[in-house]
Order: C-alpha cells, then structure tokens, then sequence
C-alpha cells in the first residue's frame, strides 16, 4: 500500500477529523545530561485531535522527552509549544499518564479522591469535582468503584483510574508514558481499545510513547520514530488504518504488517529493500 | 458458612487470651511484692497494702487526680504538640530541600547530640522555672525523633509521585497535605512514638526542677519531706498514667494510619 507510506508532512487524505493546525510543536528539541547526549534536534508538529505515538528502543530517551513535553523538565535546547505558548512549566492544558499505576495513584486515597485531588488543588466546587469523576470513571468503563482504594483494584483497574484522573482534568492534550507495559496481554489489548474509544468519543489530543510497534500502529494516526545516540526522528510514519479499528481486523490488513515492518526495519537500522519503498534517507 | 457467625466471640476470646497473656506477669509481680513486703518495718520500702491504701486516699478520694495528673497531663500533651507540629513542619521542608537539609544538618545534629537534661541549668535561667521553661523543654527535647523521621519519610516519597504532583499542578499546601504527609506518615509516627515517650520523661524533670505543681513535683516534694509512702504513690500513679498514655497513642496511630493497615493486610491477603 504505497498510500501509507506517503512523504511525513504530506496533510493525511484520510484523516478528515483531524485539524490541520498543530496544537503542540516540538521545536529543534535537544537534552542532554551534562556531555551525554539523549537527543537532538527534534522536530515534530502535533496537530489537534491526532494520536501520535513515539517509537524508539528502551534507552532512547522517550520518557526524558515526554517530561519536556509535559513541562517536567527543560530541553537544553529548543523548545516544545503548547498552543501557542512556549512550555516552561506543567501546563494546565495537559494531562500525564504515567507507566506504573502503583506508583502514579495514592494508596491512601481512593479512587474518587484521586481522581478529583487536582481538581480540589484548583478549587473547584465539591458538587463539579464528583461530577467530573463520575464522568471520568463512566468514560474508562469503571463505575462503581469510587470509594475503593487503588490496592484493592486489579492493575487493569488501577491504570483506568489513572486515565480518569487525566480525563477528569479536561486537558486538551493528554500524554501517556508506555501506560500499557505494567499489565498482562488482554488487559493490555482492553486498555489499547479503551483509549482509543475515549479518544474518539471526546476527540482529545494523545501523544502515547512506547516501545511496542504493535501497539505504536495500531493506535495512532501518526508514529514518530526515535532511534540512535544522540535519538534523532528517523521518521514520522502516516498510519492510514482508519479511525474504526479493531484488535484482530486491524492488526491482520496487509497494510499493518507493512507498516508494522517499516517502523521495525527504522529502528532496526536495515537498509530497506523489496516491497516497502524507503524515505528515511530524505533531508534531514 | 456456619463458622461465620461465631466468628466474633472467636475472636474476642484471642484477644482475652492476648489480654490475659499481657497482663500475668504484672499481676503477679503485683502478688509477690505483696506477700514480700506484707510485714515490712523499712521505713524505705512499705507494705504494698499501705501504698495501696495512700494512693486510694490521696489520688482518688483526695483529689490528686485533678490537682497534679491533669496538670501534668494538659502539660504533656501542649509540649508534645508543638514538638509535632514544630518537627513536622521542620521534617517536611528539609526533606523536601535537600539543599537546605545537607546545610542544616552539622547544626541539628549537634542540637540533637545534646542531652536533654543539660539543658535545664540553661532553659531555668534564660526562661525561669514557669510553665514557659516547662513547655519549651518538653517540646524542644521531643522535637528531635519526629523531626529526623519526618526528613526520611518526605525524602522517601515515590519519584512519579513527584512528577504526578508536578504535572497536575497541586499547590504546595495540597502537596504537603495530601501527598508528603500521608506518604510520611508511617514514618512521621514511629518518631513520634519515640517523642512522646521522651516527652513524658522531660515532663517529669522539669517538674521535678520547675515550679511546684504536677505528678513530677508531687514526688520530688513527697521524698523531700520525707513522706515515702505519698512518695510510692506518685510512683505507681506515674506507671499507670505512662501505661494508659501508650495504649491512647496506639489507638491515635491505628486511626491515622488505618490505611497503611488495611493496604499490608491486603498485600498479605493477596499472597496467600
């Protein structure tokens, strides 16, 4: 299918949901720490509405720069823009999703009060924060469990909560940090499609980094490829699957495997040869 | 299925048992001080029955209770307070400062090297021997356990815990009420469980020393003017006070910590 493998910049046909203009820009980001070099001179636009997945190797520095992103960290150089305004510190238009539930949750609230602690942070009412979690909690499929504690709930569960919390904080942007790698195989396909049906029921802006190439295709509309050090963008893959997908439809199309193979063979380094025509040599 | 409703008086007989365990060895020590000073003519060591008898008469019936334990205990519970409050607050900034901490610590170190009692000459002469001297001293001594606990257990505090707060914006007193001092305190309360039996030993002294009024003055007074029997009293009083004290501050601790409770239980549960 040549069509998914269209030039990167190229405005996707296909994807007539997505808005053009780009809500966060990553602009010439580089971090190192001290003469360590994580990576360089990255350059990507996130348009409004999209599902960007960040690929690379573990140890390529994608958490290092969903921090940046998310305003937990300073880029050496360069800089990320959020909707027009340079990030310095944790925007209030974004939401973070972080890998180990166990960790990211307070044991010693529940889930309805973790949920709603930043929003009681940002003094809102006590009738709009329970509204708001009960919302949050119906979204991510999960009522019925607002005065349990996280250890009482399954990892499933738990992670669920965690993406109620970013729910409930109505962000314009939410990012996810490898939000799946702490659970087993079927909670994690549930967890794949749960977001995705939220995504398209609320039409937020997901940027998700991970290290499964699965995953990275199946879900996003666009998969940004890190690899190297320093980690440079070896590409932005257009993933035109769709806006329906589905575990097993989905991830059986030839043009999945196709573009499953292209991201490997990018960050795998290989010289691409046979069906697949390369432009990760291009100008950058 | 037909075990369960028995399951309540199941239990409550363990905790008879468990009651009966704790209590074999003072009952009968209790005995065989008895029985071995019943014919005592040591005007030191009195019978048990006298002792018995006075603390009756001058604790209960006379009034003791609400003239010195009640004092001693308001005492108490003011300076141990400020300890908490000043070793919490303290605790929480330098834990969370590491900066701060590393440059704070050759001076909270050597205050806290210092032995409490040393500091009586000094805190009776700048502060007199009033309830001013009283309260500093219980609450300076008892600061030191809850401080340096409150430091580990905010330094201790999850790194995505960290970022979570970050990344939703949490304003510093929801941060400090919502994350720091639950996360710490476990922590904070096995200090605390040091400072306040500190608390209660400083609030003896200090009595002793300070101004006439308290369980601590009563039984310096008692041996001074030679009335050993008040003297024994004050002692046995001073056991139960401390006795009662530790099974109020269990129940304080289970209450604050219930869900550190429950979530070990759990985890236990779950490993079976």
């Amino acid at each position: 299918m040549i069509a998914s493998v269209r030039p990167r910049h190229a405005v996707s046909g296909s994807e007539p949901a997505s808005d053009a203009s780009p809500i966060l820009a990553i602009r010439n980001l580089s971090f190192s720490y001290g003469a360590v070099r994580i990576f360089e001179e990255l350059d990507c636009e996130v348009r409004q509405g999209e599902f960007l997945c960040v690929v690379g190797p573990s140890g390529v520095g994608k958490t290092t720069l969903l921090q940046c992103l998310a305003g937990l960290r300073l880029p050496t150089k360069g800089g990320v823009v959020l909707k027009g305004n340079l990030v310095t510190a944790p925007p209030a238009e974004l939401a973070v999703v972080f890998q180990d539930y166990s960790r990211s949750l307070m044991p010693w609230l529940t889930a309805e009060e973790n949920i709603t602690l930043p929003l009681r942070s940002a003094r809102l009412s006590r009738a709009e924060c329970h509204q708001r979690a009960r919302k949050a909690l119906e979204e991510v499929g999960l009522v019925g469990v607002e005065g349990k504690y996280p250890w009482q709930l399954s990892g499933g569960m738990q992670q669920r909560v965690a993406i109620a919390r970013a729910l409930a904080y109505q962000p314009s942007i939410i990012i996810m940090d490898e939000p799946f790698a702490s659970v087993d195989a079927q909670t994690r396909s549930d967890l794949e499609d749960l977001v995705l049906n939220v995504r398209q029921h609320l039409g937020i802006t997901i940027v998700l980094v991970t290290h499964d190439i699965d995953e990275a295709v199946y879900l996003s509309d666009r998969v940004l490829v890190l690899s190297g050090r320093p980690a440079k963008v070896l590409d932005i893959v257009d993933v035109n699957l769709g806006r329906q997908r589905d575990q097993i439809g989905t991830k059986s199309l030839p043009e999945f495997a196709e573009l499953r193979s292209r991201v490997y063979r990018l960050i795998r380094r290989k010289p691409s040869h046979g069906g697949v025509p390369a432009d990760d040599g291009g100008e950058r | 299925m037909t075990a369960r409703p028995t399951q309540p008086a199941g239990q409550s007989r363990t905790r008879m048992v468990g009651l009966l365990w704790q209590a074999w060895l003072p009952l009968a020590a209790a005995v065989a001080i008895w029985f071995w000073s019943s014919g005592s003519q040591s005007y030191f060591f009195p019978p048990l029955s006298r002792v018995l008898e006075e603390t009756w008469r001058i604790w209960f019936a006379g009034g003791g209770i609400l003239r010195d334990i009640v004092p001693s205990f308001v005492r108490l519970i003011t300076g141990f307070a400020l300890a908490l409050v000043l070793g919490v607050a303290l605790g929480t900034i330098l834990g969370i400062n590491r900066t701060l901490e590393v440059a704070m610590r050759p001076v909270t170190e050597a205050l806290r090297a210092i032995p409490g009692a040393a500091l009586l000459p000094i805190a009776m002469m700048f502060l007199a021997s009033g309830e001013t001297m009283k309260l500093s001293m219980i609450a300076f001594i008892s600061t030191w356990p809850i401080l340096l606990n409150t430091i580990e257990g905010v330094r201790s505090v999850d790194p995505t815990l960290r970022l979570v707060m970050a990344s939703f914006r949490l304003s510093p007193w929801y941060r400090f009420r919502y994350v720091f001092l639950p996360a710490a305190a476990p922590q904070i309360m096995a200090g605390a469980r040091i400072s306040f039996a500190v608390s209660v030993a400083v609030m003896v002294i200090v009595e002793m020393f300070g101004t006439p009024g308290g369980m601590g003055y009563f039984i310096r007074h008692a041996q001074q003017t030679f009335q050993v029997v008040p003297m024994w009293t004050g002692i046995l009083m001073l056991g139960l006070f401390g006795y009662a004290l530790n099974v109020l501050f269990r129940l304080i601790e289970r209450r604050v910590l219930r869900w550190h409770y429950a979530m070990a239980a759990h985890s236990e549960g779950g490993n079976q």
